[in-house]
């Protein structure tokens, strides 16, 4: 279904937009010394109550109403599982949530990153009013990505701009190359 | 050259675009520009709304058609995502399901520039499953 983290991402981050959150970072940390991939997204959206959290890694559990059962997460933890590690959900009513998975960095069933910089850039153009925070550490160094600097460079103009959406997803690739991400 | 972009060089993008604006007719009224939203929820992404949606984008650009692609969450259409739901200028929207970057093609020629409908138009008051 999910043929990469990206389209996970995508995905998880569609979570936040719901719960209304203004800030959404999804960072991103690999460790070559534990072999781990850690994918992080923090938002500042309403939160999940109490009672849900723990189920809602079950495919049941949804708040939707246009399709019985929820996805995303427990896609998310299957994919995460097989790899050797794991899916978990911090979350407080009112002040946000923080969805962390880790996978095996070099575990075969690990999916590949996929096009994280078009779908952060996406994300960006098409919810200008949310702020999104990208972050890679790779023992190479790290990389971060702040739609409120490109606000700044831009001074009024509109991320959404063709033009600039092809040089920041350009400007990231070239970034993420630099420290070497792992496919 | 040979060297990796940041953010210093979108100055320059900015200063190019900022030349073609100053010669757009509609920018300041949205109301008067084609609006495309696509669904974003999990069985969109699944079924490949971002590719269709950054085809618009490009295609938009490309072809000098003056548009706002934006995204939704789910609309209830799990079973002909990706959907996208399509605005022109003062008519009522448009719901197109199963769309791939041939059918958008189809959407933008036929439907954007000429206002002829194409396949794929789901009544928008279709049964969503929550009905049932
Ligand atoms: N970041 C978040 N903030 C608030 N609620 C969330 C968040 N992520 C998930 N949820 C809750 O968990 C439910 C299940 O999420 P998910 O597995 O993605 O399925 P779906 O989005 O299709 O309902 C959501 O319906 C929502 O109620
Ligand atoms: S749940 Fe399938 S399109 Fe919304
Ligand atoms: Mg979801």
């Amino acid at each position: 279904m999910m043929k990469d983290l990206a389209m996970h991402i995508m995905d998880i981050v569609q979570n936040s937009i719901s719960a209304g959150a203004t800030l959404i970072q999804v960072s991103i940390n690999e460790s070559a010394k534990d072999d781990t991939y850690l994918l992080t997204i923090t938002d500042n959206g309403k939160g999940i109550p109490a009672e849900m959290i723990e189920k809602v890694t079950d495919p049941f559990v949804t708040s939707r109403t246009t399709r019985k059962v929820g996805l995303g997460l427990p896609l998310l933890k299957q994919h995460a599982d097989s790899t050797g590690g794991s899916l978990k959900l911090e979350s407080k009513e009112g002040s946000g949530t923080v969805v962390i998975a880790t996978f095996g960095l070099t575990h075969f069933d690990r999916q590949p990153l996929g096009d994280i910089a078009g779908t952060m850039v996406l994300l960006a153009a098409a919810n200008l009013k949310i702020r999104f925070v990208y972050e890679h550490t790779t023992p190479d160094g790290e990389y971060r990505f702040d739609t409120d600097e490109v606000n700044e460079m831009l001074e009024g103009m509109s991320i959404s701009e063709a033009s600039v959406m092809r040089f920041l997803k350009e400007m990231i690739n070239e970034n993420l190359k630099e420290i070497k991400i792992s496919g | 050259m040979g060297q990796v972009k940041s953010l210093a060089d979108l100055r320059k993008i900015k200063e190019d675009l900022q030349g073609k604006m100053s010669l757009r007719e509609n920018s300041n009224n949205p109301e008067s520009l084609v609006q495309i939203r696509v669904a974003m929820a999990t069985c969109g992404i699944a079924s490949g709304a971002k590719q269709v949606m950054e085809f618009f984008i490009e295609e938009f650009d490309k072809r000098n058609i003056q548009a706002v692609v934006t995204q939704t969450g789910c609309m209830g259409y799990c079973f002909a995502e990706p959907t996208i739901e399509v605005t022109l200028p003062g008519q009522a929207p448009v719901v197109f399901g199963y769309v791939d970057t041939k059918k958008a093609d189809d959407i933008i020629e036929k439907y954007v520039k000429n206002g002829e409908l194409v396949d794929g138009i789901i009544p928008v008051n279709y049964e969503t499953i929550e009905k049932k």
